[in-house]
């Protein structure tokens, strides 16, 4: 085991106390060196930051500081008052606390240490929140949104007021979201209520752990870090890439040709661990395997959009061995303890270096032994991919996201929290804001907006002065203005917002009419049952389903005979390409001698390429074009993900329109772009009208991208996320729930008159950077538009290249953009006089 | 029965016949009808966004603009000299006492020198403060009837509002949701017309019994022209 502490000179090694000491020999066992060195630490008055492998004993490293501390607490003498909360734990999952609970609680009895331990979650019943605002645990497990909602009430500072630690667990997930955001917020106002609080920090490696430590402590001044632990990995993971008997697919996601070798690999393990990136991914790999499942092995199936009781039973099952394969998505990628899982088959490609570590880790939970993983690759381009993260695997290279600025949205919630909570004075909520690391940059006035958005909505028609939520009071404290808004704050509390979704159920199908009342399957995206019609099939929740139709908030489903279906195309889960990995792509295709290391028709199909087209240079963009039945095409290839390939196809659509190039339409993958139209793009490119270098300017960022994006789709559906968490509009209001498609028609609305009549609004401006940075993958697109300037290379063919394949086998698949426009209407109203012609 | 024609510049208007009058479907969300030269629009919910703020939900203060804005260019194009605004003209009762004054000054531009009649809905069944016009129950043009809720047995010649219809398509595997004009010819209801206004799918229940669904067109708003789509392409939800 190879660890190493960093610890600051003068610290005084740390004191186990007797009890523990003898716990640890009990067991044969000793207290691991990065958890003396965080208790420590901690004891010292340090924030800490532990890096390290799952298996490492990261949970009990993270309690010891606390658990020590409570151990020599002087007991309460009956009737003296109850302490209150003396540790806090906060995990992004309500599962990770409840599992907590037990495995904590286990060495917690055997240590034979008074204390109490419970669980807040949104599942806990009210009684039990009330009385444990009366009788506070010692230590308090709970989510971002329950801290959120405990500092918004009026009595958090006498709550708080014996606050020693926050651990906060799975610390890499936590940060880069929104809830992150309102967690750093939350932080800070703790900090406030007990200035000498000292956060733990849990995480799994990252590429840039600094921002990790200045997150955990506060930015006054700016800059300051947590202290750092890192434990190295243990034994390296054993990873290798299946390499098939069957032809690698030109393209498509679902591996099918993989099937028998994956099962075959089930069979020789345990209990193996298949994760895919999309539930509709999952839904197919489990369709698959339990076709050739002659030796009808439980296997399993998970992912978000299941039924909870059904998530529960399999993870249940997990714990007790019972399963021999689960088919799981990134539901099961946060630290859950499982069962024996000694293999990890990772279906598709991994989209990032860290990712794949860290999904690889969920395989073998003690860390001196390597774990076993198998990518199997479901297209060409996967195969380099694969091999990509292979090799980071073994440099030990990390790609996690870098953090970004904390949300404007979010910060109006934590305003208005802050609001229901107590007063404020708005000096002071600022100069506590910026002490969270998110916000560290905030200026003055955006704040300022923010209140004033708060309060009376932020327009420059200032009209509803006389509604205000939030009022100055004479003392210049800024004060809820009726106990009705801070219901409504509470009701609505929370940053995550779900696409619209409906619970779909289970029906005999009937004669005609519908039965009620069978069981609940799970929930699928409004958007997606909509193209649905009655008596069409899709595979759900591992079953062919037939849909039957929608009442109310219900999708009614039936059992389907055939299995022949359609299947979900729900989008969540669609990571892009990391940027590392997008490097080392190119690298391999520029570099001959990385060939060998890749499945022998793999390597023609490179050479093939090499042959019949060319290579590009690491740092080149290749732009192919070529005439393919009564149409032109052209493909690119940047290798950086299908959002920032997606924008640029919109911006490049828009400038060939403009140069008469009459283009049709674009398809958008994490390796390339396609675009197609009825002109020679060939021959406009070598012409100059306009050149490549033209085309790919990075002009294109300016008016083009303005212009486009106000009328996107994209950004109505990000400006509904932002009305909803910063309370513009309400998920629920008191009394009533609203279902989802009651808000996307009014939050569209309102984004129309919003953006006709002030553009600048704070909310827009919220939108913008959001949609920027997320669907629209704008600075990713920027970096690469400067990087290819003067290296674009144009390859005029008759025909068709090997690389353009896959691309081009996707054409069709995949609807080209998400507009809903008039050509369809036009198309059915058409077929219409059609009809009538006849 | 369902036409359509260009114009002189172009544009595609979509015509109907609705009890023997021709009425043009504009794709804004306004009815015209030549023969009077009448002008109708319905559920413009005025001041819906002030409605809101107080009850906490502080959404723009711009629906009012908004929706004013769009009717000006609509009478500024057809120059009615009748116009009828069939009911729900405001979101509640005090909505045209909180009529900013600019926006009311707006309204009185546009009821200059034509007939303009408010018929009572439910949301505002009192006649508007401070705001000219006549105030009525309902309306006869004609061979056509103007009022806010359609009657819910068959009534020849009738328009109404009230239900906000939209209509919903899937071409291609992608579903297009609009506002809409719903008529078989012998009625018409128009789609709601305020900026605010959400919608109430055709196939719901609520329209049960007014149509004769043989003869029914969902009249969907586009960008440009309004298209005129049958029943038999019509979905839920």
């Amino acid at each position: 085991m190879s660890e190493k502490p960093r610890l600051k000179p003068e610290t005084t090694p740390a004191a186990l106390p007797r009890p523990f000491l003898k716990w640890f020999a009990d067991r044969g066992w000793a207290p691991r060196a990065h958890q003396l060195a965080l208790l420590a630490s901690a004891q010292a008055g340090h924030s800490v930051l532990l890096i390290a492998p799952t298996g490492a004993g990261k949970t009990l490293a993270g309690f010891l500081p606390s658990l020590v501390e409570l151990a020599e607490r002087p007991k309460r003498k009956p009737g003296q008052t109850h302490c209150g909360v003396h540790t806090l734990y906060i995990s992004p999952l309500k599962a990770l606390a409840v599992d907590i609970e037990r495995n904590l609680g286990k060495p917690v009895d055997e240590i034979g240490l008074p204390l109490t331990i419970e669980t807040r979650t949104g599942d806990t019943p009210a009684h039990k929140r009330q009385r444990q605002k009366l009788a506070p645990p010692d230590i308090l497990l709970t989510t971002p949104e329950q801290l959120a909602l405990l500092i918004a009430s009026p009595d958090a500072g006498r709550f708080f007021a014996d606050l020693r630690f926050v651990v906060l667990d799975e610390l890499h997930s936590l940060v880069t979201s929104k809830r992150g955001h309102l967690l750093a917020l939350g932080l800070a106002r703790l900090r406030r209520f007990v200035p000498g609080l000292r956060t733990i920090g849990l995480s799994a490696t990252v590429a840039d752990p600094d921002a990790l430590r200045r997150w955990l402590v506060p930015q006054d001044p700016p800059g300051d870090m947590a202290e750092l632990i890192t434990v190295l990995g243990g034994a390296r993971p054993i990873i290798t890439i299946l390499d098939s008997d069957d032809r690698v697919p030109w393209a498509g996601h679902s591996a099918r040709y993989a099937i028998p070798e994956v099962y075959q690999a089930i069979r020789r393990h345990r209990t193996t661990l298949l994760f895919v990136n999309t539930r509709s991914q999952a839904e197919l790999l489990f369709q698959e395997l339990w076709r050739v499942n002659d030796d009808n092995l439980p296997i399993a199936l998970h992912h978000g959009s299941l039924d909870v009781a059904q998530r529960r039973r399999v993870e249940k099952a997990m714990e007790s061995n019972a399963l021999r394969a689960i088919v799981a998505t990134s539901t099961l990628d946060l630290g859950i303890d499982w069962g024996d899982v000694d293999l990890v088959v990772h279906v598709g490609a991994p989209k990032g270096a860290s990712r794949l570590a860290q999904r690889i880790g969920r395989a073998n939970h003690r860390m001196d032994e390597p774990s076993r993983a198998i990518l199997v690759p479901a297209n060409r381009f996967e195969v380099l991919e694969c091999r990509a993260a292979l090799e980071a695997s073994t440099a030990g290279a990390q790609d996690t996201p870098p953090l970004v600025e904390g949300a404007l949205d979010v910060l109006a919630q934590h305003v208005m929290g802050s609001a229901c909570g107590a007063p404020f004075d708005a000096d002071e909520l600022f100069e506590e804001v910026r002490t969270a690391a998110p916000y560290a940059q905030l200026d003055r006035d955006t704040f300022e907006r923010v209140v004033d958005f708060v309060a009376t909505g932020g327009y420059a028609l200032r009209s509803y002065e006389r509604f205000a939520r939030i009022r100055r009071t004479k003392d210049g404290r800024w004060r809820v203005s009726h106990p009705r808004y801070a219901q409504q704050y509470r009701l609505n509390v929370g940053t995550i917002v779900e696409a619209p979704e409906l619970t779909v159920r289970y029906v005999r199908a009937g004669r005609g009419v519908v039965s009620r009342g069978g069981p609940v399957l799970g929930k699928i995206e409004e958007y997606f049952l909509e193209t649905l019609a009655h008596g069409d099939t899709f595979i759900f929740a591992g079953k062919v389903l037939r849909f039957e139709g929608i009442r109310d908030n219900e999708a009614f489903v039936s059992n389907a005979a055939g299995s022949d279906a359609k299947v979900p195309s729900y989008g969540g889960g669609k990571f892009p390409l990391s940027t590392y990995l997008a490097d080392e792509v190119r690298g391999m295709l520029a570099d001959p001698d990385r060939w060998q290391a890749l499945p022998a028709q793999v390597a023609d199909w490179l050479r093939l390429q090499r042959d019949k087209s060319v290579l590009p240079k690491r740092g080149d963009l290749l732009v192919e074009t070529f005439p393919r039945g009564n149409r032109f095409y052209m493909v690119a290839y940047p290798f950086e993900g299908r959002l920032a390939h997606q924008t640029l196809g919109m911006l490049l659509t828009r400038r060939l329109e403009r140069a008469g190039a009459r283009p049709l339409g674009f398809v958008a993958t994490d390796y390339s772009l396609g675009i197609w139209g009825l002109e020679d793009l060939g021959r406009i490119f070598t012409k100059g009208k306009p050149s490549l270098g033209a085309l790919f300017d990075e002009d294109m960022l300016g008016d083009d991208l303005d212009a486009w994006l106000d009328d996107s789709w994209m950004l109505k559906r990000t400006f509904r996320n932002c009305a909803l968490v910063s309370g513009l509009i309400e998920k629920r209001h008191p009394g009533q729930e609203k279902t989802g498609r009651q808000v996307t028609v009014s939050a569209d609305l309102i984004y129309d008159v919003l953006r006709s009549h002030e553009p600048d609004h704070i909310l827009l401006r919220a939108t913008r950077a959001e949609a920027a940075a997320g669907l629209l993958d704008v600075s990713r697109l920027a970096d690469m538009l400067s990087r290819i300037r003067g290296r674009i290379m144009h390859k005029a063919l008759d025909h068709i290249s090997p690389l353009a394949v896959p691309i081009m086998l996707e054409i069709g698949r995949e609807s080209v953009n998400g507009e809903a426009n008039d050509t369809l209407l036009g198309e059915a109203a058409d077929s219409l006089i059609e009809e009538a012609a006849a | 029965m369902t036409k359509t024609a260009a114009t002189p510049t172009g544009e595609l208007t979509t015509m109907a016949v609705v009890a023997g009058e021709t009425i043009v479907l504009d794709p804004r969300g306004a009815m015209f009808v030549p023969e009077h030269d009448l002008l109708a629009v319905s559920d413009l919910h005025l001041e819906k966004g002030s409605s809101l703020a107080r009850r906490g939900m502080l959404v723009p203060p711009y629906d009012t603009a908004a929706t004013l804005a769009r009717l000006a260019a609509i009478i500024a194009q057809y120059r009615p000299r009748i116009v009828v605004s069939l009911g729900d003209s405001f979101h509640d009762g005090g909505g045209s006492a909180r009529l900013p004054d600019a926006y009311r000054s707006d309204l009185s531009g546009l009821m200059a020198g034509r007939d303009w009649f408010w018929v009572a809905g439910n949301h505002d069944p009192e006649p508007p403060e401070g705001v000219a016009g006549h105030t009525v129950r309902e309306i006869a043009v004609g061979s056509l009837v103007f009022r806010h809720e359609p009657s819910p047995k068959p009534v020849p010649g009738e328009v109404a509002g009230h239900l906000h219809p939209c209509a919903r398509i899937v071409q291609r595997g992608r579903s297009v949701r609009r506002r809409c004009f719903a008529s078989d010819g012998s009625r018409v209801i128009l789609p709601a017309f305020g900026a605010y206004t959400g919608s109430l799918n055709v196939l719901d229940r609520a329209y049960r019994g007014l149509f004769e669904w043989e003869r029914f067109f969902a009249y969907m708003l586009g960008n440009d022209r309004t298209f005129p789509i049958a029943r038999s392409l019509l979905r839920p939800g």
